[in-house]
């Protein structure tokens, strides 16, 4: 038997599926496709040329200020590593209030979502970051000024371009109250703001907002990752303080799995596009540069900051440290058809692990105070895996890392990250071989 | 309406920045009645105002004039930009002109009234307000309306209440067309109720029983594969 590379195995069930279903299937996630990513990249680490800071007693900082440009009061986050803006409707109330809690532990910033600010996650939050999305469900002012900052969102990495949707199935009384919609309907969300169009209505918006919090809050432009390099200059030039770059890794609680597979690209190639806009505009490290999409690890974090980020944000990694697809559930995801690893139909609402669901009994099961510390657990081993990789650069604060530290494992990789394919000094399309 | 005071605050935009003006409507107790001189078209006008307050602008404003507006009431003597009041949660804004794209876009609450025509997107994603147009509105009026009601005496543009959910339409001229899964209804007594009231709270002269209702069939509420063309 022989299997066929073009119809293999994924693409003859999908084909099979769509004759049976007529519809284009959705689900949760991000990108699941093999591209180019931080895994690719190596650092070099010190030796004769460069030394060392030692692990256990020279300091490595990893504070960061995001938003200093315009606001009065920026964000000052021990970490540079903050909680992506995930819905409540998405996710239950417990696990909102779950990723306050540790990020609150850990000094940094978590994120609201498409749906409203809940009391359970501002309270859990000392710095809670308050999205404007095209849906605007639950937007009001009081909100606005009790945040610490708003993020503008433009697109996501998972479908920039694309808008959302929540099944009914999640649409409970109180996330229907909070988004002034009936009960059990699917809930739309568009792909454009209501009330501006393009990058000069933008700078209009942007002072709007201003005026209402009258200048003390940070705004972030929240971007897909696509024509990066215009989106960043265009940001920049209508006023934003922050820019935050989600590459198509980057998850989502409801998407067409064809938008998620075949649209945007991978953060490592968005990242250079960013910092080289903000670069020619003499505004890197003056508006900030936050990247998401596919971060896991402190090495993750890492060449993300070495490429120029100034922070980075979590969405998935954050659901599966809070305990997504724990493989304690086992027996309740095969019941679902899935298996612990595998588990993507956030958008079905019957998330065992009470996370991504607005089911009360499952809702019930997740302990936000136990989910909290997970939550530090986790963003402290990126912070300790982060600084380690630093002080072996030779780095006492982890903003000291920079292109120069890296290499690339693969003639795709160095191109995208435009970092010399290791032990060459090839960075193809920017110098010969 | 809060009771009018006998003095004015009065400010001249030619003379005082913008940020000035909003810095002292947001102040905890300000004074409860102002006059904006020379807006000269300026954008965020009177914003984010959190209070019983009445203000009159003299002139045309830009973008989001009054926008997030809770409890004052906003006259504009002229014309306003795009985005008149946007997500207006109480309170009661008036143009007395036209009104750019969008105006009351995602409107929670209040009343919005604009004297003259209003262009595309009016009531926009509306999440509760009233809006009162008394002439014509442009193009997709109350797209992915979500609640409260959208009057028009005059004519709707192309694709009135596209993709709308439980807002109510009330139009007096003609719709060149209706948007995805927006239905004429019956215009029954409760709805001439409901529209006599909007019209006397807008101070708009209109006989509820000229106009026509339009709202959702509800088709697109679950997602169904033989709704796909309608998308």
């Amino acid at each position: 038997m022989r299997e066929s590379a073009t119809f293999d195995r994924n693409v003859i069930a999908e084909i099979q599926r769509a004759a049976r279903e007529g519809i284009y299937d959705i689900r949760g996630w991000g990108a699941k496709r093999r591209v180019p990513h931080f895994d690719d990249l190596l650092f070099l680490g010190a030796s004769v040329s460069r030394y060392p800071l030692e692990g256990y007693r020279e300091a490595c900082a990893t504070d960061v200020v995001l938003g200093d440009r315009h606001a009065s009061r920026p964000l000052e986050l021990k970490i540079p590593i903050t909680i992506a803006g995930m819905s409540f409707g998405a996710l239950s109330a417990p696990a909102k209030e779950a990723l306050g809690r540790g990020a609150t532990a850990m000094g940094t910033a978590t994120t609201t979502g498409d749906g409203g600010m809940t009391e359970e996650e501002r309270g859990h939050s000392e710095t809670l970051v308050y999205q404007l999305l095209p849906s605007r469900y639950g937007m009001n002012p009081d909100d606005l000024r009790r945040c610490d900052a708003i993020e503008i969102v433009v697109g996501q990495g998972a479908k920039p371009g694309g808008g959302g949707m929540l099944l009914g199935q999640k649409i409970s009384d109180r996330v229907a109250e909070m988004r002034d919609l009936p009960k059990g309907i699917d809930q739309r969300s568009a792909c454009r703001h209501p009330d501006w169009t393009g990058p000069d209505d933008l700078e209009i918006k942007i002072g709007e907002l201003r005026e209402i919090t009258d200048w003390e809050k940070p705004i972030f432009v929240k971007v897909g990752a696509s024509r990066t390099y215009y989106d960043v200059a265009l940001a920049v030039k209508a006023g934003a303080d922050v820019i935050v770059l989600d590459g198509m890794q980057g998850g989502t609680a409801a998407t067409q799995e064809v938008f998620i597979e075949h649209v945007g690209i991978p953060i490592l190639a968005a990242i250079p596009m960013a910092v080289e806009s903000l670069q020619e505009l003499d505004m890197h490290r003056k508006v900030q540069l936050v990247v998401s999409g596919g971060i896991r690890t402190g090495a993750d974090v890492a060449k993300a900051l070495a490429m120029g980020a100034d922070a980075v944000s979590l969405g998935v990694g954050a659901l599966i440290a809070l305990g997504d697809n724990a493989p304690e559930l086992a027996h309740e995801y095969a019941a679902l058809g899935t298996a612990p690893g595998f588990y993507d139909d956030w958008q079905a609402g019957r998330d065992p692990a009470g996370i991504s669901t607005q089911d009360d009994e499952l809702a019930a099961r997740f302990d936000p105070e136990l989910g909290g510390r997970r939550l530090a657990n986790y963003l402290r081993t990126l912070t300790l895996e982060t600084q380690t990789l630093a002080r072996a650069c030779g780095k006492s604060h982890v903003h000291n890392l920079e292109p120069e530290d890296l290499v690339a494992l693969t003639v795709e990789a160095a191109a995208m990250a435009r970092v010399p394919l290791a032990g060459t000094s090839w960075v193809p399309g920017a110098t010969s071989a | 309406m809060a009771a009018i005071a006998d003095t004015v605050e009065s400010v001249d935009l030619a003379d005082v920045s913008l940020r000035d003006l909003n810095q002292r409507l947001h102040e905890a107790s300000p004074a409860p009645r102002w006059h904006v001189a020379h807006p000269n078209g300026a954008h965020a006008v009177a914003v984010g105002i959190d209070a019983d307050i009445e203000v009159e602008v003299d002139g045309h404003v830009g973008y989001y004039c009054a926008g997030m507006n809770k409890r004052a009431t906003v006259r504009v003597r002229g014309n306003a930009g795009v985005g008149l009041a946007e997500n207006i949660m109480s309170g009661t804004v008036v143009v007395d002109g036209y009104a750019g794209q969008s105006c009351a876009a995602t409107g929670r609450g209040g009343l919005v009234v604009v004297r003259g025509d209003a262009s595309a997107r009016c009531g926009i994603s509306m999440k509760g307000v009233d809006l009162v147009v008394a002439g014509s509105v442009g193009h997709m009026g109350a797209f992915m309306a979500q609640k409260g009601c959208l009057v028009v005496c005059g004519d709707a543009g192309e694709a009135l209440g596209d993709s709308i959910y439980e807002a109510r339409l009330y139009v007096r001229g003609s719709v060149a067309s209706l948007g995805a899964d927006c239905v004429e209804k019956e215009l029954a007594d409760e709805h001439l109720t409901e529209l006599r009231a909007l019209l006397e709270r807008a101070d708009v002269p209109a006989d509820a029983a000229d106009f026509r209702r339009y709202g959702s069939a509800r088709r697109l509420y679950s997602f169904d594969v033989d709704n796909a063309g309608a998308y």
